[in-house]
């Protein structure tokens, strides 16, 4: 069987997050924000089960399940303050949550 | 018994809670037998514990309540020192202080702050009873400047006229130039002698400082400091006459009879210690002859009642300083006594004419009123007999006692007696001048009195002291022990030609006043023709001129330099402090733009930082 | 094998750059489970098959369903779309470019020093599941927890 070079997986997942990164400082949509943030935490569970195949443990698996639970709490508690701020205030612009300026 | 001496300042401080801690709104029928009573009780404790003392044959009696807090070597309590002198001190504070306040609940009927006035009164003689019974000096400071907290409470008691609240402040003031003094020397002591308790710290003195040392020419200086503020003495003596503002109760308890003696209490108390400094003892007696000559030229030009019997409260209180300086201890303390009754007596006495007369202080315009007041009358006659010292009234045994005491005196003795003697012709004048311009001649009153203002309440009182005042001088006080270390006072050997002319100076003083103001055989306005007259009378009414160099010297260069200080050099230190606070303040505020992105953007820059941190170190 | 995962990794890459620059939403929304399904394929190359299918049914199913519905709810139509465009400029990227880069370059610089092959060995479904019941039991109870926690705030949260 061929092997794959163990640091091209961790570039991968390098990649993703900072893609992931780049959208949640750059779109002031905020669903877009979820979602970006979504890949973010989608390349930390790659980064994990390439960990996992790497040392041959099982332990990072476990780890990205957590991980996907982790995701699917704020997926579900973002989205429910999404539609919040959009009864608020009509827009998912947010630049408009703004009030705690000091 | 003597254990109960611990109650005698909680009776009036407990009125002072009662009427304070509703808010002055007790009915004044509840307020006054509080106001009242409470010094009431305390006398009657004074009374039991003063027989008790006296029978039981001790020097001196300590009664520790508890200790106030102990850190180190440094333990001052709640203890209570029962001696002659602290004997009759409060034995003249709660008897006095009691006719007063039974006088007070008739003087002030009218009066709708009435349950303040009673514990302002009540919570002064609480203070007053500290002094004068505390064995320590914390003790004794904490009477001291509560007396002096109470005094300006009272003297400013109708604050709504300015002038009563300048009065007030005045004399807070003047007083606390005193109060330094007397702290610094307290510090002094402490700390050259290292402990609190009166009795110790004297004996340590008389062991370790030798006679005239510098330590004890500068504690007994710092300590006369603060007798002169209290007792308004030569320098300090321009805010007794003003303090008159307050109400004629207040003027009879504090400002005649009990606070201003604190000073001859202090003195008297620390008596060793100036028995160590000769200088500055003769400085004491200096003090109180200056004062008393002074302030009898005074009184001679006022026309305010309250302030002719001031300045001659201010003139007593030199006789007393007098005797303190000549080492006539008791002498000093007896004469305490007596002016405390026939001062408060003719206070009183002047309260009922004032009243009497809807609230004229004018002599001048008052006139005959013999026959419409006839209690304040013989009040007045007697008190002014007592204090100038007639023949077997009580001023008589006291001054005599001074002035005799001053002749024992070697070498400058002489002068101070004879110093004396010519202050008690001025008292004659002075004294019986008011009498006489008051009550005889023709009624000069714009609102003639239609019937004297009385009532049990107040002419007991005025009753009481007639009597005291009279027989006052009869009451031997014990105070051997105190002063004489246990020996006998020996009886004074003079001739009798020194006697005639004690007696008779004050009767020729009574006399020229006759005839000035009674019979008008000489006309006081042919003395005041002159130029020279005139001038020296609006100097001598003014007092001495005390008050306009006191002004010119002291209070306009301070004032000076406060208008240049407005803006305080200190402060603007402190103000840049602030502003450098605000503008980093100010600064810091722009990061915090309340944008999620923005702080999204400055968490992944940390997460950067932190990273390269970690690679390159 | 190698293949697929470069071809998969490839694929990861360049839907999410799609999705992060992408006007239409539910177009973007697309690209996201693209990308997502390309993470499966690679979970499945670097054997972890049970990682694959949960990355598949949970994250490609359940939550994008999620946003879908979410966007359908908001009703996000044309206008969102031009909106979008207007904020989407060349120098919004700049800064966290910038830095996105940086970190990047940090995570290469690490990563050169390690040169070392991996052998790809087979965790199944077993092994997973006894370690989630056994020492991790408490982590999963945990995990639950937090969900019920998700969907009641949630609830709260959307109610009206």
């Amino acid at each position: 069987m061929e092997t794959i070079p163990v640091e091209h997986g961790f570039i991968l997942a390098g990649i993703l997050f900072c893609l992931g990164l780049i959208g949640v400082l750059t779109r002031r949509n905020v669903v877009f924000v979820l979602m970006s943030l979504e890949i973010m935490l989608n390349a930390s569970g790659l980064a994990f089960i390439v960990a996992a195949a790497r040392w041959e443990h099982a332990e990072g698996q476990v780890m990205f399940l957590m991980i996907l639970t982790l995701a699917a709490a704020e997926v579900a508690v973002g989205l429910g303050l999404i539609i919040q701020m959009f009864r608020q205030f009509q827009t998912v612009d947010i630049n408009v949550l703004s009030e705690m300026k000091g | 018994m003597l254990e109960l001496i611990w109650l005698l300042p909680t009776f009036p401080l407990l009125g002072f809670l009662a009427l304070v801690l509703t808010g002055g709104r007790l009915p004044k029928r509840i307020a006054g037998p509080i106001g009242a009573g409470s010094i009431g009780l305390s006398f009657a404790v004074a009374a039991l514990v003063a027989s008790e003392f006296l029978n039981s044959g001790l020097e001196h009696f300590t009664y520790e309540a508890w200790v106030w807090m102990s850190v180190g070597g440094f333990n001052p309590g709640f203890t209570f020192y029962l001696d002659g002198l602290s004997m009759v001190m409060m034995l003249i504070i709660t008897g006095v202080g009691f006719l007063i306040h039974l006088y007070a609940t008739g003087y002030m009927s009218d009066d709708p702050s009435f349950a303040r006035f009673f514990s302002y009164m009540n919570l002064f003689v609480s203070a007053m009873l500290m002094l004068v019974l505390g064995d320590n000096l914390v003790l004794l400071y904490l009477g001291w400047e509560g007396v002096g907290l109470c005094s300006y409470l009272l003297i400013g008691f109708w604050y709504t006229n300015p002038a009563n609240g300048y009065a007030a402040r005045k004399a807070f003031v003047v007083t606390r130039v005193g109060d330094t003094s007397m702290a610094i020397g307290l510090f002094l002591l402490f700390a050259q002698l290292g402990t609190l308790n009166i009795q110790e710290m004297l004996h340590a003195a008389e062991m370790q400082w030798s006679l005239g040392s510098g330590f004890a020419v500068a504690a007994s200086l710092l300590l006369l400091g603060g007798a002169v503020g209290k007792s308004a003495q030569l320098p300090l003596q321009t805010w007794l006459p003003d303090a008159m503002a307050g109400p004629t109760p207040i003027s009879a308890l504090i400002h005649a009879a009990t606070m201003v003696t604190a000073g001859v209490y202090l003195i008297a108390r620390t008596h060793p210690l100036f028995e160590m400094a000769p200088s500055v003892q003769l400085l004491v007696a200096l003090i109180g002859l200056i004062t008393l000559l002074l302030s009898g030229f005074t009184a001679m030009t006022q026309s305010d009642i309250k302030r002719i019997l001031a300045y001659s409260t201010v003139s007593q209180i030199g006789y007393m300083f007098l005797g303190l300086g000549v080492g006539a201890w008791s002498a000093a303390i007896f004469h305490l006594m007596t002016h405390a009754f026939f001062k408060a007596l003719l206070f009183l006495a002047s309260g009922t004419v004032i009243l009497s007369l809807h609230h004229e202080q004018n002599i001048f315009k008052m006139g005959g009123l013999r026959n419409a007041l006839p209690v304040s009358f013989f009040s007045f006659l007697i008190g002014s007999l007592a204090l100038t010292a007639f023949p077997y009234t009580s001023g008589y045994f006291s001054k005599d006692e001074i002035l005799l005491g001053a002749l024992e005196l070697e070498g400058v003795g002489f002068w101070f007696w004879l110093g004396g003697v010519v202050g008690a012709f001025f008292t004659g004048i002075y004294t019986f001048r008011l009498f006489f311009i008051v009550f005889f001649g023709d009624s000069q009153a714009e609102h003639p009195p239609e019937k004297e203002v009385g009532g049990w309440h107040m002419n007991g009182p005025l009753i009481l002291l007639m009597i005291l005042a009279l027989a006052g001088g009869f009451i031997h006080v014990p105070l051997d022990a105190v002063f004489n270390h246990g020996e006998a006072h020996d009886e004074h050997n003079v001739s009798g030609l020194i006697h005639g002319i004690m007696i008779a100076v004050p009767l020729l003083g009574i006399a020229v006043s006759y005839l000035f103001f009674m019979s008008k055989t000489f006309s006081v306005d042919m003395l005041m023709a002159g130029a020279l007259a005139k001038r020296l009378h609006a100097f001598w009414f003014g007092g001495w001129g005390f008050d306009t160099l006191y002004n010119a010297v002291l209070v306009s260069p301070f004032l000076f330099l406060a208008r240049v200080n407005r803006k305080d050099i200190v402060d603007s230190f402190y103000a840049l402090i602030v502003s450098v606070s605000q503008a980093a303040n100010a600064l810091i505020v722009k990061s915090q733009t309340g944008s999620l992105r923005w702080y999204a953007l400055t968490v992944a820059g940390g997460l950067v930082v932190m990273v390269s941190l970690g690679a390159v170190l | 094998m190698t293949l697929l995962f470069y071809l998969a990794g490839a694929i990861a890459i360049l839907a999410t750059f799609a999705v992060i620059v992408q006007t239409n939403i539910v177009h973007a929304l697309l690209y996201l489970i693209l990308s997502l399904l390309a993470v499966a394929a690679i979970f499945y190359v670097l054997g972890a098959p049970f990682a694959a299918v949960l990355e598949a049914i949970v994250y490609a199913g359940a939550i994008l369903v999620l946003f879908l519905f979410v966007i359908m709810m908001l009703n996000l139509g044309q206008h969102t779309r031009d909106q979008e465009k207007g904020w989407l400029t060349g120098r919004m990227f700049l800064a966290p470019g910038v830095m996105s880069a940086l970190l990047l370059g940090q995570l290469l610089n690490v990563l050169s020093q390690v040169d070392q092959d991996m052998a790809v060995t087979r965790v199944g479904v077993m092994e997973v599941s006894a370690l989630l019941f056994g020492p991790y039991v408490l982590a999963v109870e945990l995990a639950s927890i937090l969900l019920l926690a998700g969907l009641v705030s949630a609830y709260h949260l959307a109610k009206r």
